[in-house]
């Protein structure tokens, strides 16, 4: 373990109920070169398909873990390693490698509770926390999303940060009576998030509706934001799909619900039946409909965005990341460059509206930087 | 919130949701209060097997006790509910339907249709189905069946704790007659439920396992011998689609159509015995309406047509087993499959 030219790769943990994948195909061959981002595998689990991509740069000198084959969370699947350490040094390696703590995490995985809950003055806020110390993260999913929105960067942000992802008022296991279903409203929730739990100042990540959410913040309260970044974010012009909104509010089945939330990603398969599953058990709770009606038609009533901050965010002096998936279908990519030079922009091919999920290894690595700059 | 509860709490919880959420709801039955002329603490029985335990603390004279007397209190009920009430009635054992039967076939379920609309009977009536509980013959059919025969009436049967919660609120808000049944064996089996309230539309069926090689449809406790079958299955590089139909009137017919498009072949599961069932009912129909997807006869696994023994060996060969759904599956892969008879399981 102490040879650190030897690198192991291990099944990854993805959000905060994984506990196992498996492993259903690799993108690259014993021998190949691999650069820092590249796509390695794809892993398979209740939740979700992705792609693992590089965190290292080597020579894949070892592939263990086989196709269609279940291994828990942090299991050697693969050995990164340079040209010239020896087979011996990375056979010794193999065999030396034990699950890291494997029995130690588990049992402190299932002591701290995955999800926690404030009694805030918003109401009562489900959140999740990861990582200590560093700088303190927030993290604000999107209309009719919740915190596992953010199953990819959670973990993978808490390496550097404290990092804090809730669900908004009228979402996810949040309250359902939301009191002001506008931006400022979702905003006062959000503070008084921050207050319960002790957070005085946060680097907002907000995707969607909850970017729009966060500029708010910025705006109102601009002590409290250390930073933006704005992920496929609402706000920043006046178009959006309005049949994604109107879909996604209607929908009471799984047949009519699949169509909705494919418009979410560029790879249509991604719309698993656990995904859809999980979004139908949210949307049958008493008062559900009744909180996304009142926020689609505050903030998207007659088929458009309702508030548009890039004039003010642009004169603010927060320091602000821009992400978006190209292929976005529900809020124009175009809308990327509506800051001008008062943003960094970045926008990923081959991904759609949730693109912190669909490309998560580039969008972690944008969201650290801008982090690590900004602190 | 989520946590995880029994099937036997998830009813409980819905039934003091509604009557917290509706002063309309009524809860009646034989010892659902305290039994044997208990006061109906804590301590009493809250029926036979304890599921309505603690709802007359919360609720009082809103639940009540009657007397051994199954037309007396369904008819009570029935006309309670086309006089404005919601209520639920207890039946205890399913199988005791036939004392009451024409206060439910004859009337409730033709209230709506007999008086032009201008009549609606929102009633629930709940009580146990199924075999496995040595309860024996009179005390452990599963007469779903029945019930599905009769226009009118709405039929549930949940697998797990987090449907019957949602379809028993759904049933109690339903106005129309809604015969709940819960499978006795199930009772104990928990699973992540939601704090809050929550509703399942009636009429859509539950994936709960994805395949593209044979479709298996279900309902109740079987659901889980399907889906330890799809598991042994999956061992060979067969894989089923397992399908749990939640309510069987009405009945998801486009999910069952759309998976056998896809895989070519049906088993469809069925605890009741074997004549004029679920099962008989949902091979016609898709013989009827997706013969052309079929790519071999569908197999039936289900219940002999006897009555459930009471020596235990026997009853545990009466339930229809994972290895009897398992091999009907394989019959539909072999070449002489649609020449088998798989009448019993």
């Amino acid at each position: 373990m102490s040879n650190e030219r030897i690198k192991p790769i291990v099944m990854p943990k993805w959000g905060l109920s994984m506990s196992e994948g498996k492993v259903t195909g690799w993108l690259k061959r014993p021998g190949d070169h691999v650069a820092l981002g590249d796509d390695l595998l794809e892993v398979e689990t209740d939740k979700i398909t992705n792609v693992v991509e590089a965190g290292e740069t080597g020579v894949l000198r070892r592939v263990l873990g086989e196709n269609d084959t279940i291994y828990p969370v942090k299991a050697l699947i693969a050995v990164l390693a340079d040209p010239d350490v020896s087979d011996d040094e990375i056979d010794a390696f193999i065999a030396g490698f034990a699950l890291p703590a494997a029995d130690a995490d588990a049992d402190a995985a299932d002591a701290a509770p995955r999800y926690l809950f404030a009694e805030t003055a918003a109401g009562t806020i489900r959140y999740a926390t990861r990582g200590e110390g560093g700088p303190a993260v927030l993290l604000v999913h999107g209309f009719g999303g919740d915190l596992d929105n953010w199953l990819f960067s959670i973990d993978a942000l808490a390496e550097s940060a404290t990092v804090y992802a809730l669900d908004l008022p009228g979402h996810g296991q949040s309250t359902k009576s939301v009191a002001d279903p506008s931006l400022s409203g979702l905003s006062a929730a959000v503070l008084a998030f921050m207050d319960h739990v002790g957070l005085a100042k946060a680097h907002f990540i907000g995707h969607s509706m909850g970017g729009a959410v966060s500029m708010r913040t910025a705006l109102d309260a601009p002590d409290r934001v250390a930073s933006l970044s704005l992920i496929a974010s609402a706000g920043l012009g006046r178009e959006i799909d309005h049949g994604y909104i109107q879909g996604f509010v209607g929908a009471t089945s799984r047949r009519d619900l699949k169509p909705v939330l494919e418009t979410l990603f560029a790879d249509r398969g991604l719309v698993s039946r656990s995904l859809i599953d999980d979004l139908l058990k949210y949307k049958r709770l008493d008062g559900v409909e009744d909180a996304l009606k009142a926020i689609s038609s505050a903030m998207f009533a007659d088929g458009a965005q309702s508030s548009v901050l890039t004039d003010l965010i642009a004169a603010a002096k927060t320091p602000i990341l821009v992400v978006w998936g190209e292929e976005d279908r529900v809020i124009p990519a175009a809308h990327a460059n509506a800051l001008g030079d008062a943003a960094r922009v970045a926008v990923i091919p081959n991904a759609g509206h949730m693109v912190q999920m669909e490309a998560s290894g580039k969008v972690n690595a944008l969201l650290k930087d801008h982090i690590g700059k900004a602190a | 919130m989520s946590r995880k509860i029994s099937m036997k709490t998830a009813i409980n919880e819905a039934l003091d949701l509604e009557m917290r959420r509706d002063p309309t709801v009524i809860v009646m039955g034989e010892d659902i209060v305290g039994g044997t002329g208990a006061n109906g603490e804590d301590d009493a029985w809250g029926g036979v097997l304890g599921v309505t335990k603690g709802l007359y603390a919360k609720h009082g004279d809103r639940l009540m006790d009657t007397p051994l007397s199954e037309s007396a209190y369904i008819g009570a009920a029935v006309g309670a509910a086309a006089c404005g009430l919601r209520p639920v009635a207890e039946l205890m054992f399913m199988d005791f339907m036939g004392v009451c039967f024409d206060q439910i076939f004859n009337q409730a379920a033709k209230f709506r249709y007999m008086f032009g609309g201008k009549a609606q009977t929102p009633v629930v009536i709940r009580g146990m189905v199924g075999a496995g509980f040595r309860a024996a013959a009179q005390h452990s059919q599963m007469l779903t069946p029945l019930f599905t025969h009769i226009p009118g009436l709405k039929v549930v049967c949940p697998s797990n704790a987090y449907d019957a919660k949602g379809l028993l609120i759904q049933s109690i808000r339903d106005n129309d007659p809604v015969i709940f049944c819960e499978h006795k064996n199930l009772y104990g089996l928990e699973c992540d439920v939601p704090a809050e309230s929550y509703a399942i539309p009636f009429g859509e069926a539950n994936i709960l396992r994805d395949g593209d090689d044979v479709t298996i449809v279900s309902y109740g406790l079987t659901v889980h011998r399907a889906l330890e079958a799809a598991t042994a299955l999956a061992k060979d590089r067969i894989e089923a689609e397992v399908i749990d139909l939640r309510t069987l009137s009405p009945i998801d017919w486009d999910t069952i159509i759309e998976s056998v498009e896809r895989t070519g072949r049906l088993v469809v599961v069925d605890e009741a015995h074997p004549r004029c069932n679920l099962a008989t009912d949902i091979a016609a129909f898709v013989g009827q309406n997706a013969f052309g997807a079929l790519k071999a006869g569908a197999q039936m696994v289900t219940g002999p047509h006897t009555p459930v023994p009471f020596s235990p060996s026997l009853e545990d060969l009466y339930v229809p087993s994972a290895e009897a759904i398992a091999a009907a599956a394989r019959r539909t892969l072999s070449p002489t499959g649609s020449r088998s008879r798989g009448i019993a399981a």
